[in-house]
């Protein structure tokens, strides 16, 4: 099914005020304003799209003019799609002013096709939109039948029938081909369609000739969807809006429920769980959850939902109330049959990813972390923070750098960023400093041990040398400290950086 | 015996079955310390630690490490202490003896939202230790939320450290609660560097209180006493009459 909306930028602005003058959305293009779209009234007084500003000016002087703002139309479009989402899970955006919606198995949920499309299009122009609709078996014919015969149903393999007696303006060519086709004299698609396919493709390009046999219905170009179509659904639909937390919430187990019972059939369990809410007037409100592992349990799934809806910045608005809630799996995975296991520690490890998945629905996936080691001798960066949900990053092995017996090498804790020090009084070229100031204090050193020479990354060309030393301050707190770069390298003396505190 | 008495019986023996088993205390390894702690700390309880200078505060992690065993160990970290106390080292852990793998870090936004996550994470009996941070004295951390934080301890079996950094003691529901120091490394130890903490147990509701030297051991990863010869220096910022004697 493709919709298509003929006037969506006015639509966008006089939705929102009235205008007493015909509205004339303006557009610069090659340093002259011309029109973009207009109003229908401003289509009757014999304006049309693409004029010269100044000329529909002079026909019409009451105009209200406004700049076009295709931003803000794009933004519609999208708004428009997500509404749409509630009749297919895959809507295709077709800019500037078009939407594809694939019906394929859904067009019996809403009686006939003829039914739906009479649907779709009355709520979408009961909005206020100017929106025409036609259905056929590829994408392309339906948007030509949508524009220049709305209203028609196609079945599959009638397309070139009906796009036949369509003009050629239909098939979207640029300027250039459009000259060529009318020079040649071919004004409707059928009579393009007469000609043999490697004439056409010789004086138009194959990119034309392939338009025209999708058009045609000869060849099928697959839709792009706009976000990822999710394995399984589970909605519900009622026939007043909801507004209460407690039908929300009973609705959101009943879904959990009938989606896991498929789950469960199929052997699956669900990685990422979107929850989509549909008001009544039009929004559209999306909760995506990732879990640890494949989840298949409807009191959990209801559990980390119920959690991410109590964190949520602001508050679910029900508004006029939800007319559709949809669960979805957006990526379920094989679970392998598992047995419950007498075994305590597998028990154990499974509580613990649960308990990280539940965190991580409250705080974000990112601030529940783990740690991998990584190959890098930089301080900094020798171990790195993953999330904590996340199993693929494997991990090479963490390297002891003390020797057995020894001390600690490295602090247990880094600062974000080495913070400089002042007033350090070190003896040259590589002693270690007898006193400094950090964070307004003056620390007086009376061990130290260094210098441990760390030197950056030479490929990457950046970054001095470090000398790291470990001092004990008088008081007994133990610091990491370096010294940025060597006393001869360049002309001013060295900084000074701390950078972790031993324990 | 009438039905209601023999009811009443048959439920005190389930409850019986239902209890938590006894579980070991935890023992530090430092001699004195484990004898006025009654072995050890007491698992699934709230101990707080409050620590003067930057680096104390790693008495808590030791403490957290030692209780969590081979079990994870869940640190929670509001965003200003990783700013201000530095950010969690995994080598670090490391070289104190410690494993990296067994660690799941949760960076809360703020005090209220890390005491939230502690609630969260104690509720489960699996996890095997619990760091909590929290700075300052935040209007959120009262006595009602230290007692809420004891009793899920108690019910799990999570033990918890609370880790307070440039905080006063105030009520709360702690079974124990220590003010710990750096101390500076022994005059005749040339392998320095080893944490050492001048630890005061200043509160102890099941015991006895003390002041120990307390030198962790990263071999064995365990406490130790302080080899230090007969008489501790005096730290710089207290005069030299409270010297401890050990």
């Amino acid at each position: 099914m493709a919709l298509w909306f003929a006037r969506l930028p006015t639509d966008r602005l006089s939705r929102k005020s009235q205008f007493d003058a015909p509205l004339v959305i303006s557009h610069k293009a090659n340093n002259a304003l011309y029109v973009y779209a207009l109003e229908a009234r401003a289509q009757k007084l014999g304006l049309y799209k693409g004029q010269p500003l100044a000329n529909a000016r002079a026909m019409v002087q009451a105009l209200s003019i406004l700049p076009a703002d295709e931003r803000a139309d794009a933004r519609l479009l999208e708004t428009i799609a997500d509404w749409c989402d509630r009749f297919t899970p895959l809507v295709t955006l077709d800019s500037p002013d078009s939407l594809f919606l694939d019906i394929t198995g859904a067009a019996h949920l809403f009686g006939t096709e003829a039914a739906m499309l009479k649907m779709v299009t009355e709520k979408i122009g009961s909005c206020g939109f100017a929106v025409r609709g036609a259905i056929a078996g590829t994408s392309l014919a339906a948007k030509a039948l949508a524009r220049f015969a709305p209203g028609t149903i196609v079945v599959c393999g009638g397309e070139a029938e009906k796009i036949a007696p369509l003009p050629i303006t239909a098939l979207d060519p640029d300027d250039k081909i459009l000259r060529a086709l009318r020079h040649a004299g071919l004004k409707t698609i059928g009579q393009a369609a007469e000609r043999l396919h490697s004439e056409l493709s010789e004086r138009l390009g194959k990119s034309f000739v392939a338009r025209l046999k999708v058009m045609l219905g000869a060849e099928e170009q697959p839709l792009q969807p706009r976000r990822p179509l999710p394995d399984l659904i589970s909605e519900q639909r009622f026939a007043e809006p909801v507004v209460t937390q407690e039908i929300i919430s009973a609705s959101l187990k009943t879904l959990a429920e009938s989606l896991c019972g498929i789950l469960e059939r199929q052997g699956q369990g669900v990685r990422i769980l979107q929850a989509a809410f549909f008001r009544a007037d039009g929004k559209l409100e999306r909760l995506a959850i990732k879990t640890g592992e494949p989840l298949r349990d409807p009191k959990v799934m209801v559990r980390l939902l119920n959690q991410k809806l109590d964190t949520l910045a602001d508050p679910l608005d029900p508004g006029f109330g939800f007319d559709l809630i949809r669960l979805e799996a957006v990526l379920a995975e094989e679970t392998k049959p598992a047995t419950i296991s007498f075994d305590s520690d597998e028990n154990a490890r499974r509580q613990i990813r649960f308990l990280v998945d539940r965190l991580s629905v409250r705080f974000g996936s990112s601030r529940v972390q783990r740690f991998v080691p990584q190959d890098s001798h930089i301080p900094e960066s020798a171990g790195v923070a993953v999330p904590a949900q996340e199993e693929d990053f494997a991990g090479g092995a963490w390297g002891l750098k003390r020797k057995p017996g020894d001390p600690p090498r490295r602090p247990l804790r880094l600062l974000e960023k080495p913070e400089e020090i002042s007033s350090v009084l070190a003896s040259v070229p590589d002693g270690p400093p007898s006193r400094f100031r950090w964070r307004q204090c003056l620390h007086e050193v009376t061990r130290a041990e260094g210098p441990e020479r760390i030197a950056m990354e030479w490929w990457k060309k950046q970054g001095l040398t470090r000398d790291y030393f470990r001092v004990e301050t008088r008081e007994g707190q133990r610091f990491w400290l370096y010294r940025d770069g060597l006393f001869e390298q360049n002309g001013s003396p060295p900084r000074w950086y701390l950078q972790g505190l031993f324990s | 015996m009438n039905k209601t008495e023999q009811l009443a019986e048959l439920r005190h023996s389930l409850a019986r079955y239902a209890l938590p088993p006894e579980r070991a205390p935890i023992a530090t390894g430092h001699p004195q310390a484990d004898a006025v702690l009654g072995g050890g700390l007491r698992p699934g309880s709230l101990h707080e630690v409050f620590a003067t200078g930057w680096s104390a505060g790693s008495f808590a992690a030791l403490l957290a490490m030692l209780a969590a065993g081979k079990k994870t160990l869940f640190w929670v970290q509001p965003d200003y202490e990783a700013m201000e106390y530095g950010a969690f080292s995994p080598n670090g852990l490391l070289e104190l003896g410690g494993d990296p793998r067994g660690l799941i870090q949760v960076a809360a936004r703020n005090a209220t939202e890390a005491l939230s996550a502690a609630n969260d994470v104690l509720a489960c009996p699996h996890v095997g230790a619990l760091l909590l941070e929290i700075e300052g004295m935040p209007k959120c951390l009262d006595l009602v939320a230290s007692r809420r934080l004891s009793l899920t301890a108690g019910e799990s079996g999570v033990t918890v450290f609370l880790l307070r950094n440039g905080a006063q003691a105030q009520p709360s529901a702690a079974l124990t609660r220590w003010q710990v120091s750096s101390a500076p490394s022994p005059a005749h130890d040339d392998d320095w560097g080893n944490p050492l903490f001048d630890a005061h147990l200043i509160r102890h509701r099941a015991g006895g209180l003390g002041e120990f030297l307390m030198q962790w051991n990263p071999e064995h990863a365990c406490f130790k006493t302080a080899d230090i010869g007969a008489v501790v220096r005096a730290p710089a910022h207290r005069p030299a009459v409270t010297q401890i004697a050990i």
